[in-house]
Formats: structure tokens, sequence, C-alpha cells
């Protein structure tokens, strides 16, 4: 699972996007920096905030040499353009089985390739093929049919969070079940079935859980789905397993992609609800205006997208040599886009690392971009919108209900997030 | 302007038709790019100049009138 997650969005495309080379010749080798590791580490009081040394990275040089954990020297991209062009060349590749981990974990060399069903990890014509199955049910028009859904559920769980509290965790109560919820009625797990696919998906986002135990939480909640195709087949219902069941996608492809699917819906938006709650709090002049005007939640949405971007590295391997911002990247090479340094590029965004619901965010890279870029966005995009607003609406004095530096973060994870995220609120 | 669409690039990502509604859709069955209109009023130039530069995908492309050719479907 945890390859499953490096890349942040199912990403691919036209070769004219990528940046022209430059007039210097990409052949400097001589002159070419020594390869840094990833820096992982956030500054202590900086939860939402990437690695500071990202930021040095990105000034001195937006691509630049890195050494992997298993000792591979590939590339680091840290800058906005250069990660939008990687991004969307599909002379990179997203094939696991290409690439090095750019996080310590793993295991030495490349990773095993993709499971059936698995979009992030494939390339052109396979993830073609599955994208085009798929993108028809989760269009902007579809998904806002779901809002009135979303609503009831948010509401729902604004009700017992007032009933259980003053304290709750916000994660438990609110930022995992909503989303959860959500794209277990879309994709049509019986209520029956719910604590156990649950389950798995918990060994996912946990911080103690190795990669092995992971790989086998994902086979085990594909196993799940797989144990619904046949009563899918036999008595369709209205949910998009059913919807499914009518293309030419055999009973293990459409296990697989059921699994991929619940894995993604689960661990993201429950990420962004989680860690966003966080970051309003931490900035309640922000939290007040969105507040007062329900108008500011749409662009409120992407600009917690791009200050938090939780899906905040991804990973392609070069297919073919390509010269890229004036350096050679080697076939063969590993290629790590850090997205949450390109959403903090003050090339494309003024002021980055200032919160500012007014701004136009538009552009950011917190889905990803190419092919891949995430197909669940708009659905994620549905439910932020109306969980944001509705739960600042309802609790107007809610407050953290420890010091912020005691909030657990999943700083070890590759979507970030709180593990939990204790509130409180002023009882009428 | 002029709007021209390449549905082989397209990936239903659905950005065109969340950042400019009104010139472009999605097909309800495969989720692909539809052209609502392929010379929208001066009105929604702008958004349509700003979802072809967001197109995950490189699917759109902005003809502008005064005969300046095809402009790159790159950053806005």
């Amino acid at each position: 699972m945890q390859h499953e997650q490096i890349a942040p969005s199912d990403l691919s495309a036209p070769s004219d996007l990528s940046a022209p080379a430059t007039g210097q010749t990409a052949h400097q080798a001589a002159a070419q920096p020594e390869p840094v590791t990833l820096p992982l580490t956030r500054a202590a009081g900086c939860p939402f905030d990437p690695p500071a040394e990202l930021a040095e990275l990105r000034e001195q040089q937006p691509l630049r040499p890195m050494r992997y954990p298993d000792g591979h020297v590939g590339w680091l991209a840290t800058g906005h353009a250069v990660t939008r062009a990687i991004a969307a060349d599909p002379r990179f590749s997203s094939r696991y089985e290409l690439l090095r981990l750019p996080l310590p974990g793993g295991p030495p060399g490349p990773l095993p390739p993709a499971q059936i069903g698995d979009l992030t990890g494939i390339d052109a014509p396979e993830h073609t093929r599955y994208r085009r199955l798929l993108a028809g049910k989760f269009t902007v028009r579809r998904m806002r049919l779901l809002t009135e859904r979303v609503e009831q559920i948010t509401a729902d769980h604004l009700d017992a969070m007032e009933r259980q509290g003053p304290v709750v965790d916000l994660v438990q109560a609110f930022a995992h079940p909503v989303p959860a919820l959500m794209i277990c009625e879309l994709l049509g797990v019986p209520q029956s079935d719910r604590a156990g696919f649950q389950e798995h998906a918990a060994v996912l986002s946990s911080p103690d859980a190795g990669l092995e135990a992971q790989m086998a939480a994902l086979t085990a909640l594909t196993e799940c789905v797989g144990e619904l195709v046949p009563a899918k087949r036999a008595h369709p219902t209205d949910d998009l397993l059913s919807d499914l069941t009518t293309s030419e996608l055999t009973d293990e492809e459409l296990a697989g992609i059921g699994g991929f699917l619940l894995a993604a819906g689960l661990d993201t938006t429950a990420n962004m609800l989680g860690l966003g709650t966080f970051a309003l709090l931490s900035h309640p002049e922000q939290a007040a205006a969105l507040r007062a005007d329900p108008g500011l939640a749409d662009q409120a949405v992407e600009e917690l997208l791009r200050y938090l971007s939780i899906a905040h590295t991804g990973v392609r391997a070069a297919l073919e040599d390509v010269e890229l911002d004036g350096q050679l990247i080697k076939a063969g090479d590993t290629v790590t886009v850090s997205v949450s340094a390109a959403n903090r590029d003050p090339l494309k965004f003024p002021d980055p690392d200032t919160l500012d619901l007014q701004r136009k965010a538009t552009g950011h890279l917190a889905f990803g971009h190419g092919a891949h870029q995430c197909l669940g966005q708009q659905l994620a995009r549905v439910e932020m919108r109306v969980a944001f607003p509705a739960l600042f609406r309802r609790f107007p004095t809610l407050r953290l209900a420890v010091p912020p530096e005691d909030v657990p973060l999943r700083d070890a994870m590759n979507i970030h997030g709180v593990y939990q995220l204790p509130v409180t609120w002023d009882k009428e | 302007m002029h709007l021209s669409i390449d549905r082989d690039r397209c990936i239903g990502a659905g950005m065109c038709a969340l950042t400019a509604p009104e010139v472009f859709d999605q097909d309800a069955e495969d989720g692909l790019v539809v052209l609502r209109t392929a010379a929208p009023p001066p009105g929604l130039h702008a958004g349509a100049r700003l979802a072809a530069g967001l197109c995950p995908a490189a699917a759109l492309t902005v003809t502008e009138q005064d005969g300046a050719g095809s402009s790159p479907p790159g950053e806005q």
C-alpha cells in the first residue's frame, strides 16, 4: 500500500508540456551538486509546512540529483513548473517495477509491479483503458449530485459529535467516517461489511504497520470486494460496482479496482479534513472568514489543498534520456517530485507559506497532473466543500483541546495528516 | 477565439467542466470532454483559457482570433 500512496494521484501525457530545453547544455556532469537525500522532517511547531530544506533546495536548483535509500542516484524535483512538466510527460513512467522508493523502509531495488486494478502503478495503454471505464463515474456533474447525501452524512456526524462531547477526537468523530461512508455507499459496500473493510483500511493508515502488513491489508480489502462482485453481477444495485459489472472488466479486475478505489477514498479526504481543521483552528481569522461567507468554500478548499499538499511526494522513472531544466535525466533514473515543495513555489504562488483562503490557488498540484491526476478529485471537492463550512458553522467556538504541539502528526506516512485531533467547544 | 478538443488525450479529470462550465462539459457515459461552444463569447474567454492551461492532459487548444495561431496548452 505504501507504494500505492507514494504517487499523489492516479499521473503521464503529452510531451509538449515538458519544459523546453534551455540554452545551456545538459551535459554539465562536472558542475553537478552532490546528491541530496529526501528531506522528511518537518520543523517543530510547523505541522503544515513541508520540511524546510525543500525550500532551500528549490531555490538552489528546482531539479537536482538525489540519493535514494537503496543507493540509487536519481533526481528530486521541487519547483512547480518542473514538477508539472514531469507529471505530464509520458517519457516518465509510473510503473512500480521501474521505481525506487524515495522514502526509507522499502525493498532494495525497484518495487514489485502493481496488483491488478491499481491504477497508480501502470502506464498507457493499460492505464488509459481502466481510466476510460471509470472517468464517467466520477464526473463533476455526478459528484455534485451527491452533495445532498454528503450534507446529510455530515449533519448526522455533527449531531453525534454534539451529543458525545465536548471533548471529542475530530478524526474519529468526523474526518474519518464522513468520507469512508461516502466511498462505501458510492461503491455499494453493504452496511454489514463496512466494519471489516474499515479494519483493513485502518492498517493501511497505521504508523506501526510495516510495508508487509500494509500489502496484506490491501490484499484483504481486495478480497472483500472480490466477494461482493458475484452478488453485484447477480443482483445489481444502484452503485458503482454494480455499474461496472456490465463493462468488459473481469471479476479479478473488478475486485482490484474496487479495492483500489476504496483504499484511495478512505485515507485521503479523511486526512484533508483532519489536517485542514487543524490548520483552520490555527488560523482563526481564516476560519472566521469561511464561517462568515459560505461562498468562499470552493476557493477555500483549493487553498487548503495547496497549502497542505497531503499527498506530498510522487515518483516516476525515465523511460528514455530526457533533457529537462538544463539537466540530462538518463533512462532508468527515478525522479521524485515534491508536490508539497511545488505547491509552495513563490514563482507560482506569491507569499506561498501563508494560508490565505482569499487567494486563487488554482494550478496547484495537490491532485497531481498528467494522465494520473486524481480520479476522485471531484468527489473530494464536494466532500470538503460541504464538510468544512458545516463544521465551523455548527461549532462557532471550536478549538483545540490540547496544545498544538501535542497533536500527533502522520510524519512517517506518505499521506500527511493527524492521527487524532482533540477538539472542544462552548456548550450552549 | 476558437477552441478545439482532443478526446484521445482527454482523461476525464473534469478540470475544464469545473473551471469553465459554460464552455466545457463531460460526457455522461465516458466522462470525456464535450465542447459546448467552439467559439465562446468574449465574456467566457478568460475562463476558457484558464481551463485549457489547467487541463492535466493538454487536451484543449485555444486559437486566438488575431491569427496568433495555436496557443500551446501550457500553464495559464
